[in-house]
């Protein structure tokens, strides 16, 4: 066995960008934790155990623990049959850009998180739910799921067990529900992405009304690593109590926009100026979204702040996926947050009103100020629409998702809001 | 609320209430009486959470001042709740919500066909949005042409998406749709078109705002408080579903649905919706006539006095005028010379769906319970467009077993989308034989097609299945399964009729309900087919042979079409042979036109009577409007100044015909009053209704009297809610859409206060007498150069009246043959010789049509009267 790394997703990445093969993912330990699970004697509830004990949270945003989601299908004879896993690889988030190099190189560490997740939840037929635009990740995913079926770590009797898996690949239409776990559900289904009603929960009422259960790429990548070396190698690589490395990224004027495998709980300041290197010469920080679209903008003061799902919560925002998105002085924040509400607006599946009547109301608002016609009086209705968008408000968790960033950015750019409308024009135009 | 229900107690800004525990909070509010608005929510659609209108603030105890926002329809009235209605916070929540409603609705209420009855009027006025802060332009959409019967209006829509909800999985549609998504949510069809479903119509209703609004309305439109309505009883087929009418200046406006929790409940089919306008027809009878002359009324009279002293006179009734009409002919010609209006053969068979009802031991459910059955078989019926309403019905009943799914999962069943996740596309069972494939077979568990014989023996298959004594020939794999299903389930339920004109395909029903314990239920061919049955008279061929015996030189022939009855040739001879013929009826038909004397008969809307339905419950319908005077109901006509009211016309019947007194029951007599007052046709003025006529008189007229309902021709009278029966039209304070129907329920979705109207005439009688009927026919056998011609039913087509009606004509039918054969092809010209006829009519071919026959579009002249099923020849023309 190859030395345990402290960077265990991007461990096989070649530097050339090429995918790892199954020959390659093989020689460096891969399909080692499918057997251990289906040739060791694992029980699926076991399976479920260790990923409880290494406190794994779901990687797509909202950082629910992954085990417990697993325990609450029902499993055994008497269970509805089939059981589905779905793969939520519909990455649409803004700046977000971290399951696309899970899945571009090296597909087979998916696979394999999804063979021992199927197991453990006794699924009989999984999907990858692929964004559309992922041409490259659809290829190489179609190869690496042929492959995995001729080495028979897929299909029926798993490496001579009992376990029986069929996977296929989805590609989706292409819109931001789609990524939302129920939303995702219906389009696979055939129907409107609208989000459904909860409950019933997806582990009991899910595809096609079976058992189902959704996790993201990131998540499902971690579970092999974590059946091969266990719970407490897997806290130790975070620097906090939400366990293992995460994926973090930076986009914006800063210097080295990109993505790095870094322990949970690395702050801010050292993704945004050790590994992003810093703001760009001749610009300044004034803030950014922690973890994609959907997360309270932060400013200077928080930047000490561990990013990990607690840590971030606690300073009134959320790590969300992790990938941050920086706003600097020579940007005009009320353009920015134009662009993210005309992001949710377009995207809003027209289900519940405060989220398809607000968001457009709040675009044409923001739009307008842009413009030089904003109105005293402005604020107060998109404050008052940020608050049509809170939790309870509205049916699924997109317009919160929005208010987040329209809110915090009336708290901490409310000077460039009233510029605009005093000045009559946009100030960086 | 009925006594079986778990009730909760439930606190609303601080006082208690009891709520059905099986309910959500905005159920339980609106029954409690409570005004808390909604948009996507409706009583039989349930919950799914979309419009956010109905929030209220949710508290964890009686500690709890916080509290949080929840949506009430979301919300479990569970025992204990307690919530704020007027809490500010929730307040101004609604009230915003209203205000994103209405972004980009056009505000166009002068001119929008559902102002003044429009949810979202009134739901804007209860959350008192009134400033509009919006300063953008508006999205707007392009309409499409719906067809003749609904109007498309999208630029109205508030995206509540009860249209689709309601098309698509209440109704079965396909082809309306919400396309493209955010505020830009299009609700309509992929294209322009006739909107395919049988329902379409209940879009009206069902829409909160003018997108989809009536088109028949529409080109003779008039506000709902211009408006004078009446409680009625829809005339398009056997079911009995409860309508109001609408008239202005003497025209009948539109038909609205009038809930009746035991049989329509909140929709009609579009038949019984948009066929009124046969009342306003140019082919009304609208003078007397006698010889070709119009004379005046009394002159008729005067008329019909002297042929009927003089002359030897029989009558024949009819099944689709009321009970008071057929018992006034038969009065006036003594009940030995009153003859059945419809062929032998199908009188024959109602009268064995009565027999069996009455005296079997099989009841017959209610409509409403018909969509609680979970397991259903029909024999010989195409349910869609022999009784549309019945097979809405059916679309609910095939979820029944799906459902418990949902309950094992312990999802409220209020929760209507967690339901529909849940059971997904499970349905059944349902079993359907008819002789060809029918609009429920895309939900049925298996179908058979086959000739009529063919539906019988399956059906005593079956029956032997259940029960070994059952006779039974032949072997019919389907039996075992459909045996096994209705078995298995709780409530099951047999369906038949006389569509087929099959007596075997009846009694086999009787033995399948028989042997599976399930309610039985017949279809029946016309509104009042089942009363005039029960009332009795001497078979239609009898009065051929009277006339042609010479024992009768006058005949009086009651709203009936004698061409629709018998086949042309032997009307012919009959009309020839009559020295005499005197016809009431409403609209000129073949029959008519061969009178000696024509009276004008009212139609449903300008007359009152009873009908019964063929769940046997009777029901009155009720002068809309004073028709200008030859018009009168033709019990009126008949009754030659034997009585002057509706009442003494009852009770002549009863003493009479014991057997029907019930049916004076079937609502209150005009001497009822509430508060002293009358209950009155008109709602409360909204505009200068009274000032109509100001140009000619200035002084308002009195309005006309009415001895025969205990309903005013007039805005003023009783203030209250009436009892079911006489209900013209529902309105509360703040309620002026048809959602006012909450404030007359016991419970919402329930019965009506007072109960539900109708009177049923039979009930099942418990007996161990199971003798199974034993004639069972023999297979079917092609013959050469010979078809079998069954009847083929069309909503649209086979319905005399509503062909009168301009938007049922233009999707009617026209005459053809249906064939399954290599030996034609699609729209090429045959001669189909039948019964000493021939007609020819194009070909239309149905693969579902098993070999060797073939169908024919049933009521459409010229096919309609000859007798069908019947064996005829296909010729092609050389």
């Amino acid at each position: 066995m190859t030395p345990v790394t402290d960077k265990p997703l991007t461990k096989n990445m070649r530097p050339d960008g090429s995918v790892v093969d199954i020959r390659a993912y093989e020689q460096a330990d891969g399909y080692q934790a499918v057997r251990k699970v289906l040739h060791g004697g694992m029980t699926p509830n076991a399976v479920t155990d260790a990923v409880k004990d290494a406190n794994l949270r779901g990687r797509g945003g909202a950082g629910f623990p992954t085990g417990q989601k697993w325990s609450f299908v029902p499993l055994g004879n008497n269970a509805p049959t089939p059981t589905y896993l779905i793969c939520n690889a519909d990455e649409m988030e803004p700046g977000t850009f971290k399951d696309r190099l899970l899945l571009e190189r090296d597909p087979h560490q998916l696979i394999e998180g999804m063979i021992i997740a199927g197991f453990a939840i006794e699924a009989d037929v999984a999907y990858i739910f692929l964004r559309g635009e992922y041409v490259l990740a659809a290829e190489r995913l179609s190869r690496a799921i042929a492959e995995a079926y001729d080495a028979h770590y897929l299909g029926k009797n798993i490496l001579g067990s009992d376990y029986s898996l069929e996977l296929y690949l989805h590609l989706s239409g292409g819109r931001y529900m789609c990524g939302e776990e129920t939303g995702l559900l219906n389009a696979l289904e055939g129907k409107r992405a609208n989000p459904r009603s909860k409950p019933p929960f997806p582990p009991v009422v899910g595809l096609f009304g079976k058992p189902t259960v959704v996790n993201n790429v990131e998540t499902l990548c971690c579970v092999p690593h974590i059946i091969n070396h266990g719970a407490a190698w897997f806290h130790a690589l975070g620097r906090t109590h939400d366990a293992g490395t995460k994926l973090f990224g930076a986009s914006g004027k800063v210097k080295r926009p990109g993505l790095w495998e870094l322990p949970m709980g690395t702050t801010i300041r050292e993704i945004l100026e050790e590994h992003a290197g810093g703001m760009r010469d001749g610009v300044t920080f004034r803030g950014l979204l922690p973890g994609g679209a959907s997360t309270d903008f932060v400013t200077e003061e928080h930047l000490d702040t561990p990013m990990d799902f607690t840590a971030m919560a606690k300073i009134g925002s959320r790590m969300g996926t992790g990938t941050m998105i920086v706003l600097d002085d020579q940007t005009c924040p009320v353009g920015m947050t134009w662009n993210l509400m005309h992001f949710f607006a377009q995207e809003s599946c027209g289900w519940c009103t405060p989220c398809w009547s607000g968001l457009g109301w709040v675009e044409r608002i923001l739009t307008s100020m842009e413009d030089g016609q904003g109105q005293p009086g402005d604020l107060d209705k998109l404050a008052s629409q940020a608050k049509m968008w809170g939790p309870g408000a509205t049916f699924c968790a997109l317009a919160p998702g929005a208010a987040e960033p329209l809110q915090s950015a009336l708290k901490y750019f409310r000077d460039d809001f009233e510029r605009h409308i005093r000045e009559k024009r946009c100030p960086w135009r | 609320m009925s006594m079986e229900v778990t009730v909760a107690t439930v606190h609303v800004d601080g006082k208690s209430y009891q709520m059905n525990a099986e309910e959500n909070l905005l159920h339980g509010c609106l029954s409690a009486g409570l005004n808390l608005p909604y948009f996507c929510w409706h009583p039989a659609l349930g919950s799914v959470g979309a419009c956010r209108q109905c929030a209220v603030k949710q508290f964890k105890d009686e500690q709890d001042t916080h509290g949080k926002i929840v949506m009430a329809c979301m919300t479990p009235a569970a025992e204990g709740t307690r919530i704020a209605i007027h809490d500010p916070e929730t307040v101004a929540f609604r009230a915003a919500i209203i205000e994103g409603l209405m972004l980009n609705h056009p505000h166009d209420c002068p001119v929008c066909d559902e102002g003044g009855e429009c949810h979202l009027q009134d739901m804007t006025v209860m959350t008192g949005h009134d400033y509009r802060r919006y300063e953008f332009d508006k999205r707007t959409f392009r309409n499409q042409n719906l067809g003749p019967l609904v109007n498309h209006e999208m630029n109205r829509c508030i995206q509540c998406y009860r249209c689709v909800r309601y098309y698509r999985e209440y109704a079965g549609g396909r082809d309306l749709n919400a396309f493209a998504l955010r505020n830009t949510v299009f609700f309509g069809r992929e294209a322009d078109g006739v909107l395919e479903n049988e329902f379409s119509g209940n879009l009206v209703e069902i829409c909160p705002t003018g997108v989809f609004t009536d088109k028949t309305l529409k080109r003779h439109y008039t506000r709902k408080w211009d408006q004078q309505f009446a409680p009625s009883i829809c005339v398009h087929c056997g079911l009995g579903c409860n309508t109001d009418v609408g008239e202005h200046s003497g025209t009948v406006r539109r038909i609205l649905n009038r809930y009746n929790h035991d049989v329509n409940g909140y929709f009609l089919c579009d038949r019984g919706r948009f066929g009124y306008e046969f009342v306003n027809s140019d082919h009304r009878i609208r003078e007397p006539l006698f010889k070709g002359k119009v004379v005046s009324a009394d002159t008729a009279s005067r008329q019909l006095r002297d042929t009927l002293t003089f002359g030897k006179a029989i009558g024949i009734g009819s099944p689709r005028a009321s009970l008071e009409s057929n018992f006034a002919l038969r009065t006036l010609v003594g009940p030995e010379r009153f003859y059945s209006g419809v062929a032998d053969s199908e009188a024959k068979l109602v009268a064995l769906a009565i027999d069996m009802l009455r005296h079997g031991p099989m009841r017959t459910p209610t409509l409403h319970e018909v969509e609680a059955c979970d397991a259903v078989f029909v024999l010989g019926e195409d349910v869609t467009n022999v009784a549309p309403r019945m097979a809405l019905a059916l679309r609910q009943s095939v979820r029944q077993q799906p459902i418990e799914i949902a309950k094992a999962l312990k999802i409220p069943l209020w929760m209507d989308h967690g339901v529909r996740d849940a059971i997904q596309d499970k349905k059944g069972p349902l079993y359907l034989a008819t002789p060809y494939a029918t609009r429920l077979d895309e939900i049925a568990t298996a179908t058979f097609h086959a000739a009529p014989d063919e539906i019988a023996r399956l059906g005593f298959a079956v029956a032997h299945a259940l029960d070994p004594q059952a006779p039974s020939r032949g072997d019919f794999p389907l039996a075992g399964e459909i045996a096994r299903a209705l078995t298995h389930a709780r409530k099951p339920l047999v369906i038949a009729g006389p569509s087929c004109n099959s007596e075997a395909i009846m009694q086999a029903a009787a033995n399948v309900a028989m042997a599976a314990g399930a309610q039985l239920m017949f279809t029946a061919p016309e509104c009042n087919a089942v009363g005039a049955i029960l009332m009795g008279s001497n078979p239609l061929s009898a009065a051929f042979q009277a006339v042609a015996d010479g024992e009768a030189d006058t005949l009086i022939i009651l709203e009936n079409d004698l061409y629709r009855r018998a086949p042309r040739a032997d009307v012919d001879a009959l009309l020839h042979a009559t020295a005499h013929v005197i016809v009431l009826d409403h609209l000129v038909n073949p029959t008519s036109e061969q009178a000696e004397l024509v009276l004008p008969s009212g139609t449903f809307a300008e007359s009152d009577g009873t009908y019964i339905s063929c769940e046997g419950r009777a029901q009155r319908f009720f002068q809309v409007f004073v028709p200008p005077i030859p018009i009168q109901a033709s019990w009126r006509w008949l009754g030659q100044g034997a009585w002057e009211r509706l009442d003494e016309v009852l009770t002549a019947m009863a003493t009479a015909l014991p057997h029907l007194a019930p049916a004076r029951d079937a609502a209150p007599p005009a001497t009822f009053r509430m508060t002293g007052a009358k209950v009155p046709r008109s709602p409360h003025r909204s505009s200068g209704r009274t000032a109509v006529l100001a140009n000619i008189n200035v002084s308002e007229p009195k309005p006309p009297d009415d001895p025969d309902s205990p309903l005013a021709f007039s805005m003023e009278g009783a203030s209250t809610h009436p009892p079911g029966a006489l209900i013209p039209f529902v309105w509360s304070p703040g309620w002026n859409s048809i959602q006012a129907t909450n404030t007359y329920q016991q419970e919402i979705g329930g019965p009506l206060h007072g109960g539900d109207p109708g009177v049923r005439m039979f009930e099942s009688a418990p007996s161990n007498d199971q003798s199974y009927f034993s004639s069972i026919p023999s297979a079917f056998e092609q013959r050469e150069g010979e078809w079998l011609l069954v009847p083929m039913y069309y909503i649209f087509g086979s319905d005399e009246l509503s062909l009168s009606a301009p938007g049922i004509a233009e999707l009617a039918t026209t005459p053809h043959v249906a064939v399954n054969a290599d030996d034609f092809t699609e729209g090429e010209e045959v001669d189909v010789h039948c019964g000493g006829s021939t007609f020819r009519v194009p070909v239309c071919i149905r693969p579902d049509l098993p070999r060797g026959v073939a169908g024919l579009p049933a009521g459409v002249p010229p096919i309609a009267g000859l007798g069908l099923p019947a064996w005829g020849m296909i010729v092609r023309i050389p």
